[in-house]
């Protein structure tokens, strides 16, 4: 506990010291979302249909794009080696990872999406849902993204690769939490798409931090 | 068991086996296949509802079930990989990747010629066609994975994690038919219940799938042998079998 506590603290430092890494994927996100009003035309009809498809397709790049550099620095500086040769747990570290990417990355996301609202026409019922498939949906985007940054860290073209590889795991997400969003703002319920999301987060929270302690194990092998 | 089993985790072992299983299965599985495709598209009694054009199921089925099957086949290799080191299982996950990638291409590309007929439409999005995209980008990710760093072993392991990963598709493309209602028809084989397809359909069907699946088997049995002996060239009983021809 005293380590996750330790391992916590090391990178929110790490986050408070490196700006960029966190504020350019946001701003990302937020110029994307401007870009389609820009490019299919500024109809606030067309906007609120496709919104749900235009928020998530955005988090998801800007999620993707933040991953990249994840684990990059404490590779390079042997950070990673040196835990795995100390026979230290990897766990704490994975799980600081993962917490402070999802408070640096998908938090902030969440906290936008009232700004994304006024932008995209979205009324008071399609808003909520949107916040809560946002709440379900980015932690679960944070896990694949850190799986795949741990998979990729020592490989020659990381960037392009981890897209490859995360962006097909991220699809079952965005159908539900887009067909959730659409159903809201049809009115109709949409409890059933939450509690889909709900379950595949669960699922993933008690694998994922298993497969990532040993990509990052092989990847300094 | 495993005392039984483990002189076949030796590569020379292997590549020997592989040699001598490889003309049987590859003759074996051109026969079945000329013999189940001929049958099906010539012999069988015309669909009551789709006609003649119902006949590419015997190229689109078997496709499909056996690109599902080749990447469990891929992802049992990676666990054992992974969790007992063996080598020939992590150059087999990457002998039976392009093989089953190629199997869900042309699955894919069967379901669009056969989708335009009877839907009117090359590609719809429903959650089958959706569900098998998404199994053709994990087997390119796996491909892509390995060959993306300078040791060729790491690139391995990381495509067996993604493999093991991967799995969690399997069973959503599977029962993706029966949880959403969509375009794409129910399966017409299960084991359990009288299939749904008439019996002079179901034997060129059935031999067609046999024949995709013995195809499969030679072809990684090929692939292996080329992988086996890229990965020990440096071996002494490689250098002694190159000197001996």
């Amino acid at each position: 506990m005293v380590v996750l506590v330790s391992f916590i603290q090391r990178e929110l430092r790490l986050l408070a010291r490196q700006k960029a890494d966190w504020l350019n994927p946001l701003l990302f996100f937020v110029i994307v979302l401007s870009l389609f009003p820009l490019g299919v035309g500024p109809e606030a009809n067309l906007l609120r249909i496709m919104a749900p498809g235009i928020v998530w397709i955005a988090a998801l790049l800007s999620v993707l794009l933040a991953a990249e550099r994840l684990f990059k620095d404490d590779y390079r500086n042997g950070v990673i080696e040196q835990l795995v040769a100390a026979r230290q747990p990897l766990l704490s570290f994975v799980l600081a990872k993962l917490l402070t990417n999802w408070l640096s990355t998908g938090l902030p996301l969440v906290l936008l999406s009232p700004v994304v609202a006024l932008l995209l026409n979205i009324e008071t019922a399609g808003f909520v849902a949107m916040l809560l498939t946002l709440l379900l949906g980015t932690p679960l985007l944070s896990l694949l993204s850190v799986m795949g940054a741990a998979l990729t860290v020592s490989a020659d073209k990381g960037g392009i690769l981890l897209a490859l590889l995360i962006l097909p795991l991220y699809i079952p997400l965005l159908i539900f939490a887009s067909a959730a969003m659409e159903a809201a703002a049809m009115n109709m319920p949409y409890h059933g798409q939450l509690a889909i999301m709900l379950a595949m987060l669960l699922f993933a929270m008690a694998l994922i931090p298993m497969a990532v302690i040993s990509a990052l194990k092989l990847n300094v092998s | 068991m495993f005392k039984w089993l483990h002189p076949f985790a030796k590569p020379e072992t292997v590549y020997h086996l592989c040699g001598r299983f490889y003309p049987w299965l590859i003759s074996a599985g051109i026969l079945l296949l000329l013999l189940g495709n001929i049958w099906g598209l010539a012999f069988t009694p015309p669909d009551y509802q789709q006609g003649d054009s119902y006949r590419i199921i015997h190229i689109h089925v078997p496709s499909a079930i056996m690109s599902m099957g080749t990447y469990s086949a891929m992802a049992i290799a990676a666990f054992i990989a992974l969790v007992w080191q063996v080598k020939v299982a992590q150059w087999s996950v990457l002998a039976i990747a392009p093989v089953g990638a190629i199997y869900t291409a042309i699955a894919l590309i069967t379901g669009m010629a056969w989708g335009k007929p009877m839907w009117g439409t090359w590609w719809v999005w429903d959650a089958r066609l959706t569900s098998e995209l998404i199994l053709l980008f994990l087997y390119l990710g796996v491909i892509a994975l390995s060959g993306a760093f300078t040791d060729r072993q790491t690139g391995a392991k990381a495509a067996s994690l993604l493999a093991i990963v991967g799995v969690i598709n399997l069973p959503v493309i599977h029962f993706s038919v029966e949880w959403w209602n969509t375009l794409h028809q129910g399966a017409s084989i299960t084991k359990f219940a009288k299939p749904s397809i008439d019996p002079s359909m179901l034997w060129p069907l059935l031999i067609s799938i046999l024949a995709f699946k013995v195809i499969m088997l030679a072809l990684v049995c090929l692939r292996l042998r080329t992988a086996i002996l890229l990965n020990e060239q440096h071996r002494p009983w490689v250098k002694a079998m190159a000197k001996g021809q």
